[in-house]
Order: structure tokens, then sequence, then C-alpha cells
């Protein structure tokens, strides 16, 4: 099987100082894989690097491409970077109005993706945003509403909606459920996780909540002052830790 | 189907002064299908911890630990995940779910993720649960608010949805009542039965006689204290 | 004649603009930054318009100024009689007599010819702003022709209106490349863009100058379920009888009476004085 990205020795350096080194990693078709790390760990760095958003100095991201195969999205031209990150990817910011637009209706936001592929259809692409919106739990008579009017995790689902409405392969998430309050989590990421398993999508989920990855990710990636530490399966790093940081970041959880 | 070789354990405690606890050190075992090992041994004497290390939920530090072909102590993350959703079973003494789920998509899961049809799926979950006399009403309710003795059943049943060809037990009929302790040991003779290969740890000695074939006492793999 | 340089402008800052305006017609539809000058008139006022007519215009031409199709508002007068003192250039109210047009928000009902230049004034040249305000992602956009976002706007017309409410300034695509705002034209104008003339746009205070040339390709968005309708008011005009006009609404007093005159000054004017008559024709003779 072809891994769906393959990620060599990325990093990027903010001038003197390092934002991530030596990052390999190759993730398969389906799998999660979460990041955690503290802030200023350089997980957002790496995320942002592999999704395009910032350009790596150096290293290679390898995307599985559906019509060429395997091509490096560092080195590939602009207009086919966007074209995959309408077609191929989503990105899912942690505050919601980064990732929507606000003024815009929630049928709007949902359908733009589908109408940026060339969907001239109204008729259909309402359906499916209709249709989007009843699988991430929102009313089909909040269709017509503005984000600005939802609340804070209605807002998360949407975004999620409107990413994954043009049936993407790879999901980036930068702390989807960050901000939002526990039980409000907890049904985001009963959503996440099913939608993952429907869908078949591999995803990369930065966070620094362990709770978040137990859940959702088959695999971990540990990283500390923009280096990775740690790297496995899920359940092992968290309860098997074998480098002092992860110890350490296990540790200081709080139970309840 | 589940065979160890020369395995070892230690935990090393970075954060406290680095002291490193060895727990296990040349385990060696070998269950064929149809067969089950019951593990004994003094509390504390490492049983939970080489289940652990079986299921690669904890790291083996030297050694190799088979199941199935794949040797858990050195499978990419993804080997290990498909060995879990195919091959190897685990019934651990605490459920661990995603709040919010209903109990019998709970049991239905692992047959879903192993591509049996939905229908098919609910049907085996259903009649699972209704083994295990989990009153119908709570099938649509998530098990977190249930009573210990509930979340056990509804554990075992997850365990047993789909026919794994290994399986791995921790304390299955502890805190059943007689009834429901007969009705995981039946299940624990079917299993052998279609012919898995089951690792299991029960305090009971009762059921330990009448489902185990032969006992591996752990004390043996502990390290020689460096006398 | 004047102490102004012909038509206000030095010779170099119309070399410039006429540079601008070769890149825009070369490039259909694709806004070319240029040098916008201090005119004297407030921005708003038409600024980029003139500075376009003033780069377009030789001392032969004969000029038409029209404001919303008429010719005798405040703009028009004013940026005529501009031209009148600063060019010294022959002004017109007949269409057909004029060979450079300048427009803001309607093209005329007469067909334009080959001869002709029109001259738009644009308030905001792009038309993607509303919903995109950084300028450097609008750039990219057009640069990728990602236009999706056009058809957002659209679609939230639709879903609030039950129909493309979008009454003006109805975007449009141009030889198949670039989306182009057509300035804020009634939709009922939109078809009349495939024409004969050279159309210049010109965006004073937005600094931008773009261009369709002569039978260049003009086509309005639209969904393939809501399809483009160029609409008017269901009325004849008052005056002149035209069923095909673009019409304004004249409130009479204050008892809720109204007429429907065209738009254009011109073309009523041109046709009552070949006989046609309309509703209120004798009142208001």
């Amino acid at each position: 099987m072809t891994p769906l990205l393959q990620v060599k020795n990325v990093a990027k350096m903010y001038g003197a100082r390092i934002g991530c080194t030596d990052v390999s990693f190759d993730l398969y078709p389906g799998e999660v894989m979460g990041i955690v790390g503290e802030s200023g760990s350089g997980k957002s760095t790496l995320l942002n690097s592999l999704a395009g958003h910032l350009t790596p100095d150096r290293g290679e991201v390898i995307f599985d491409t559906r019509t060429e195969g395997p091509v490096d999205t560092v080195t590939m031209s602009e207009p086919e970077r966007r074209m995959l990150s309408r077609t191929d990817w989503a990105f899912v910011h942690q505050h919601a109005r980064d990732g929507l637009r606000m003024s815009v209706s929630a049928g709007g936001n949902i359908g733009e993706r589908l109408m940026a592929v060339g969907d001239r259809h109204y008729g259909s692409i309402r359906e499916r945003a209709a249709d989007w919106l009843g699988r991430v739990e929102i009313s089909e008579s909040r269709i017509d509403d503005r984000p600005s009017a939802f609340s804070g995790g209605m807002q998360q689902r949407l975004q999620i909606a409107r990413n994954l409405v043009t049936g993407p392969r790879l999901v980036f998430m930068d702390e989807p459920t960050g901000g939002l309050d526990v039980s409000v989590q907890a049904r985001l990421l009963d959503l996440l996780r099913g939608l993952v398993r429907e869908m078949g999508l591999s995803a990369i989920i930065v966070t620094h909540d362990l709770a978040v990855v137990r859940l959702l990710a088959d695999r971990l990636m540990v990283m500390k002052d923009g280096h990775v530490v740690e790297n496995g399966l899920t359940d092992q790093v968290l309860d098997d830790p074998q480098h002092a940081y992860t110890q350490l970041l296990v540790s200081s959880v709080l139970q309840v | 189907m589940i065979e160890l070789k020369n395995v070892s354990k230690s935990f090393t405690l970075h954060n406290q002064g680095s002291a490193v606890i060895p727990v296990m050190e040349n385990a060696s075992l070998s269950v064929e299908p149809g067969e089950c090992a019951g593990l004994i041994g003094a509390s504390g004497a490492g049983k939970s911890t080489l289940m652990r290390v079986i299921y690669g939920n904890y790291l083996a530090a030297s050694g190799s630990v088979v199941v199935g072909g794949v040797d858990v102590a050195k499978a990419q993350p993804r080997e290990i995940l498909a060995l879990r959703r195919e091959t190897l079973g685990y019934v651990s003494q605490f459920l661990r779910v995603v709040p919010r789920v209903a109990t019998l998509d709970v049991v239905a899961e692992p047959l879903l993720a192993v591509g049996t049809p939905v229908e098919q799926a609910r049907d085996k979950a259903a009649s699972l649960l209704a083994q295990l006399n989990i009153p119908e009403r709570l099938w649509g309710l998530s098990p977190t608010t249930f009573s210990g003795g509930e979340q056990q059943r509804v554990n075992i049943a997850r365990g047993f949805a789909h026919d794994y060809p290994a399986l791995l037990l921790d304390e299955p009929t502890a805190s059943l009542d007689a009834k429901n302790r007969a009705t995981v040991l039946g299940l624990i003779e079917g299993a052998k039965a279609r012919g898995a290969a089951i690792i299991g740890i029960f305090h009971d000695e009762a059921a330990r006689a009448q489902v185990c074939d032969r006992f591996v006492d752990v004390s043996g793999f502990s390290p020689k204290a460096a006398a | 004649m004047s102490d102004y340089n012909f038509a206000y402008l030095d010779e170099q800052t119309k070399r410039m603009i006429r540079r601008a305006i070769l890149k825009g017609l070369a490039v259909p539809g694709y806004q070319v930054p240029f040098a916008s000058r201090e005119m004297p008139m407030p921005y708003g006022w038409g600024t980029g318009g003139v500075q376009v007519s003033a780069a377009t215009l030789t001392p032969d031409d004969t000029l038409k100024v029209i404001d919303q199709g008429a010719d005798d508002t405040t703009n028009a007068v004013s940026i005529r009689k501009f031209f009148e003192k600063t060019a010294g250039v022959e002004t017109t109210e007949e269409t057909e007599k004029a060979s450079v047009i300048q427009t803001r928000h309607r093209i005329p009902e007469a067909e334009l010819t080959e001869d002709q230049i029109l001259v738009y004034q644009v308030p905001i040249p792009e038309p993607l702003r509303f919903l995109e305000p950084r300028e450097t992602e609008t750039r990219k956009m057009h640069a990728l022709q990602e236009y999706g976002l056009m058809h957002v706007k659209l679609y939230e017309d639709i879903s609030q209106h039950g129909a493309i409410a979008t009454a003006y300034a109805y975007p449009v695509k141009v030889e198949g490349r670039y989306v182009m705002d057509p300035s804020p034209i009634p939709k009922f104008d939109n078809p009349k863009m495939e024409m004969a003339a050279i159309q210049l746009f010109g965006a004073g205070r937005e600094q931008r100058i773009y261009a369709v040339p002569p039978y260049t390709q003009v086509v309005s968005l639209d969904f393939e379920d809501y399809p483009f309708e160029a609409s008017k008011a269901e009325h004849a005009c008052d005056l002149c009888g035209s069923e095909h006009s673009y019409l304004d609404e004249v409130i009479l007093d204050d008892a809720g009476n109204r007429m429907f005159v065209c738009s254009d000054t011109d073309y009523c004017r041109s046709r009552r004085e070949a006989g046609h008559s309309g509703r209120l024709s004798e009142e208001a003779a």
C-alpha cells in the first residue's frame, strides 16, 4: 500500500529559531495521527508546513494524488497546491471564525467548496448543504442563518461540514476541540470519529488534549522544542511512555 | 497462535531520578488455537503487564511477541491496529468508550470495523447483550452511566462480538453473579471450541479450573533479584 | 482654447494611462493598476472615467456624457463642461453622433458601433471584494481562476430572496477567463456588453483600469437552475411608449401617482421626435 502522505525530514525555521525540524513519518489511508506537545513545541508550525500554509525550509511532503500518484507538495506549483487544498485536503481551524465566512449563510459556507470545484446547480448544492448540516447535527432549518448566530460548538461543526463536503482524503485539524466546553467537545469528538470511520479519512490532529487523541488518533507523535521525541501507537505512548517528556506530559494530566 | 520468546519489560521513570524498574525477564510462552492458558501468580507479579505487552499496549524492551504472524514488539502502529481489529481481542477490566455512543453500537463496533453489514452486526450485538442479561431498555443508552457489573458485561459482549482467533481476558468473571458468570464461561468455551487461542487471568478458582487447559505462573518471569 | 494642456492631463500621464488601456484591451477583464491622478473633482464623481476619457480623446472627437442614462444631470453636465473647457472638443447629447461616451451606471439604448468608445466610471472594480477583503487574496484568486466565491454571492441571493436579487453590478466572465465587475449598470444592460464598440473602465480612487475589446464574449454568471435574466420594470415608457428600454420610476404627487420613463433621455427624445408616444405624452407635452 502506498502511504497517502510521506513526510521526509521537514524543517521550518523562524530565523535562527527552530519551528520544527527533522520530522519524518508516513501516513496511510484511513490512519488518524495525533500530534501532541505543549504550546511552542512546533506542532502547529508542523501542521501548517504540511498543509501548505507555510513553506518548509527543508524536506519533502509527498502526497499521493489521485491522478499523478505521489507528488512533493512543497515543490508543486501554487495552483496545483491550492487545487489540492480544495479537493483532497481539508483544514479545520481551532477558531471556527478562521475557517468560516461569517457573513455568509451556513448553506453558502458549505456550498462554497462545491462551487469552487465547478458545481453550478443551485438545487443540488443546497441539497448537499442540507444533507451535511444533518450529518453534523445542525437542524436543516438553520441553513440560511449566518454562523454568527450559532453557538461555538455549532460553528465548529459547520466548519467541519464545510470542509468535508467535497470528500477530501486528508484532514488537517488544529486543536479542533479547543475553546469548547467539555460536553460540546464530547459530541464533536464522537461526530469526528464517526465521520473518519465512515469516509475512511486520514487525519492529522494537533492538540494538547491527551483525551482527544486517545479517542480519535490511531497513533501519536509527541513534540518538544521542534523535535519529535516519541512516536507510536496511541495507547502505547500514553500508557507506557518511553521518553522523559512524554512521561511528564502524561503524568501531568489531572484525573477525573 | 500466540508465541512469546525471551520477552523482558522494564519501566524507566525519567522524572524520578531515572529509576529503572525491571518487571519481567525472559518470559516465554506459547498458546495454540483452541487452547486456554491461565496466568497465575501473586497480585503484582505481572499478569496484567504481560497481557498488555501481548496486546501492544506496553512496549516490550526485548524479545519477540508474535501473534498471528505479527511481532507486536516491532510492528508499526497500523499493523498492530490491523491485528487488534482482525485477530486479537482483549477484554480488559475497565470499559473505555466514547461518551454518547449507544450500548448496542459499542458492542457492534468491532464487527463493523471488520466490514460486517450493519444489520448483521447489530443482530449479533443484540443477542450477546441478551445472553448477558443487559435489559433491552438500556441498549440505546451510553454504557458510561451503567453500574460496574453492567459495564463489565457490556465489555465482555464487545470482546466476544467478533470471533477473534486470539483472545486476552483480564478477569472476565470478576464482579459477576453466578448466572452471568456461567454465561461468560460458556462464551469462553465456545471460543475455544471454534479454535481461539486464549490467555486469561481468573481469580475465581472454579472458573479457572473449568476453562483453562494449563497454567502459567508469571512469578517465573520475575527479574531475579540482583543478589 | 484654454491654458490647459489638451484634456487637462499632461502628456506623460496620458501616455501612462494609454499603456494601461492597451494592456487592459490585450487582457480583457483584467484589472490593470495605474497611477491615478488627483482630478479637480472629488473621488466618486467619476475621476477614473474622466482620466480614461482624457487619455482617449483627440481634438476631432465628439463627446457625450451620461449619468444614469441622462445627459442633463449634475455629474454629466459638469464632466461635459470640464472637457469643453480643457479639451475644447465637440459635445453632443445624441448617442449616434458621439465618438466617445463617458457613462455612469448605464449603457445607451441605441446600439453602439465600431467607431465608438464607451468609458465607464467605476466605484469598486473588484467583483470579489465584498466577499474577500484581502487584495493579495483576490489577485491570487483571479490569477488562478478561483471564482467559486462569486457563486457564493449568487447562492446567498437565491437562498434569501428566492431569485438572484443582484440587480446591478452583476458579475460577468469575460472571454471565458476573468470575472469582472461591469460597474453598477443594471443587469438589464449586461447582454449589451457583447458590442461593436470598445468598452473601457476607469476606477480613480481604486487606481484600476480594465477593458472589453469589441465583439468579446461577456457572460453573466448564474446557476443552471437559476439562469441569468436581464430584467426591467414591467411597463412601457410613459413618454415614448418604448417597451424595450430601461425605465426610471418617477413619483408624481403625494397621492401615489407615478410614471415610468426611459432612463436614456436621448433615446426617449429621439423616439418622441420620430412620432412615438406613451401613456402620459399629452400631459407631459
